[in-house]
């Protein structure tokens, strides 16, 4: 068997999902970066579910779930974009091949979890990781572009055949994309202005206290009653949220700087300097975001005289910001 | 975030890997910028790491002492835990719960040994025995 090199231009990103779309649409001559394919699905947000326990520990996220990005960019968009999914592994690895052998850039959905080159520590059960293939070497190897990593990796076939078809939520099923057809020429302008506004609106949550500010404000609450709890249970509760914010490729601030960067990039696109303000007040809740993770931390390292009202007080600070965001970004007119 | 202030802590949780953040220049846009970590992320990491492995040492010792299977080291040492083994392999909470306790994990028949295998990836021999 020969190799298969396909081309392909590897771009570094924050998060897998929204880099690996990036890096299929450049591939196929649209240029849509991260931060424009994350503004663009409105995928900002943010949830708490204390039902819901991973280890024990509450579902906090910054984002929107997953798949929602790929399927809001190629609706809006209108790319051709095909994906499948196999209830047979062997015809799910065969598709692969025959994909990389046509020529095409395929994108899959894996598991964290059975990856080798993931670093020992950041290895968990997760299976909603995206990264893209592009190529076979003569030993069996898959080439890999995996956006979260500096540099292309390699992964045995038989490691991502388990990657793909890991079972439990979220379960990938062999699940593998690619680019068809792009549109030739886009104007990005309308989706900009939509995305932003329902992105502003999600923003006060829904119903359910679960969701955007609500959810904050609701994590607040839930982070005063810890006082009751055990000092143990309490470190690992506000260590989970900073991971959440931090650890699991968010671009730092739980996705507040790579929204701050989509606006920026849309202020230059449509050269408006309301997009440009707002995009310097994203900025701002970022940093606020940044140092409730210190404090959260610092609280639980001892340090300093932090206590759990402190913490929480920081973190409503967060939702009060983001309420004065949402009315900056729903006051913003298309020109 | 500064472009300047974004943190380069070496955090050894990265593995020598950087992760890219978004932050604003000295005109005031955003890029791409590589960190070798935060202080305040790996910690977190660390903490969060060190109580699985924790978890994992006292099942090792509780196992060895006959109090828990060896399903239940394997089980926090792969990083999963009651629901997510339920969820990969099809049991109930409440049966893997059963086959955490000695008595009832060393009369299970091989056929559901094998699940357990398959979704951990290990051996019948690794999966019932417990390391020195």
């Amino acid at each position: 068997m020969t190799d298969i090199i396909l081309d392909i231009e590897h771009q570094q990103s924050s998060h897998c999902e929204s880099g690996v779309i990036s890096t299929l649409l450049r591939s196929k001559g649209l240029n849509i970066s991260e931060p424009m394919a994350f503004g663009l699905s409105s995928a900002l947000t943010f949830v708490y579910l204390p039902m819901v326990k991973i280890g024990g520990l509450p579902l906090i996220a910054y984002r929107m779930p997953p798949k929602a990005i790929i399927k809001a960019v190629c609706k809006k968009l209108n790319v051709d974009l095909d994906s499948q999914t196999f209830s047979n592994q062997a015809k799910g690895m065969q598709a692969l091949d025959d994909e990389l052998a046509k020529g095409n850039l395929v994108g899959l959905q894996t598991s964290v979890y059975w990856l080798p080159y993931f670093p020992e520590d950041m290895r968990f059960h997760f299976n909603a990781h995206n990264l893209v293939v592009y190529g076979k070497n003569a030993q069996g190897n898959y080439l890999i572009s995996d956006p979260v990593f500096e540099h292309v990796v390699e992964c045995p076939a038989e490691d991502l055949q388990r990657a793909r078809f890991a079972k439990g939520a979220l379960a990938a099923k062999g699940r593998m994309y690619v680019v068809r057809k792009v549109p030739q020429q886009i104007d990005l302008t309308p989706h900009i202005y939509s995305s932003i506004n329902k992105t502003a609106k999600m923003m006060n949550g829904l119903l359910l206290p679960f969701f955007g500010n609500k959810g904050i404000k609701f994590l607040a609450k839930k982070i005063r009653a810890l006082v009751k709890t055990k000092p143990k249970y309490q470190k690992l509760f506000l260590g989970n949220i900073v991971r959440m914010q931090e650890e699991i490729g968010t671009g730092g601030a739980g996705f507040r700087f790579m929204f701050a960067s989509f606006l920026d990039e849309s202020a230059k696109l449509t050269d408006n300097n309301e997009l440009q303000a707002a995009a310097k007040q994203a900025t701002q809740v970022g940093d606020n975001w940044r140092e409730f993770a210190m404090d959260a931390v610092l609280f639980c390292k001892k340090r300093k005289d932090l206590s759990l009202d402190n913490v929480a007080d920081k973190l409503e600070s967060c939702a009060t910001q983001e309420q004065a965001l949402r009315s900056t970004l729903l006051a913003i007119k298309s020109q | 975030m500064n472009e300047k202030d974004v943190p380069q802590d070496d955090s050894a949780t990265y593995q020598g890997q950087k992760k890219l953040i978004y932050a604003v220049d000295e005109s005031g846009h955003y890029h791409g910028v590589k960190s070798t970590g935060w202080e305040v992320e790996s910690f977190a990491t660390q903490m969060a790491v060190d109580d699985l492995q924790e978890q994992t040492q006292d099942a090792l010792i509780q196992a060895k002492q006959g109090q828990v299977s060896a399903l239940a080291y394997h089980m926090l040492r792969l990083r999963f835990d009651i629901s997510s083994l339920s969820q990969t392999t099809g049991f109930f909470q409440w049966q893997i719960k059963r086959h955490l306790t000695p008595k009832v994990f060393n009369k299970l028949p091989e056929r559901k040994l094998n699940t357990y295998c398959e979704v951990m990836k290990l051996t019948l021999a690794e999966l019932t025995s417990l390391p020195e």
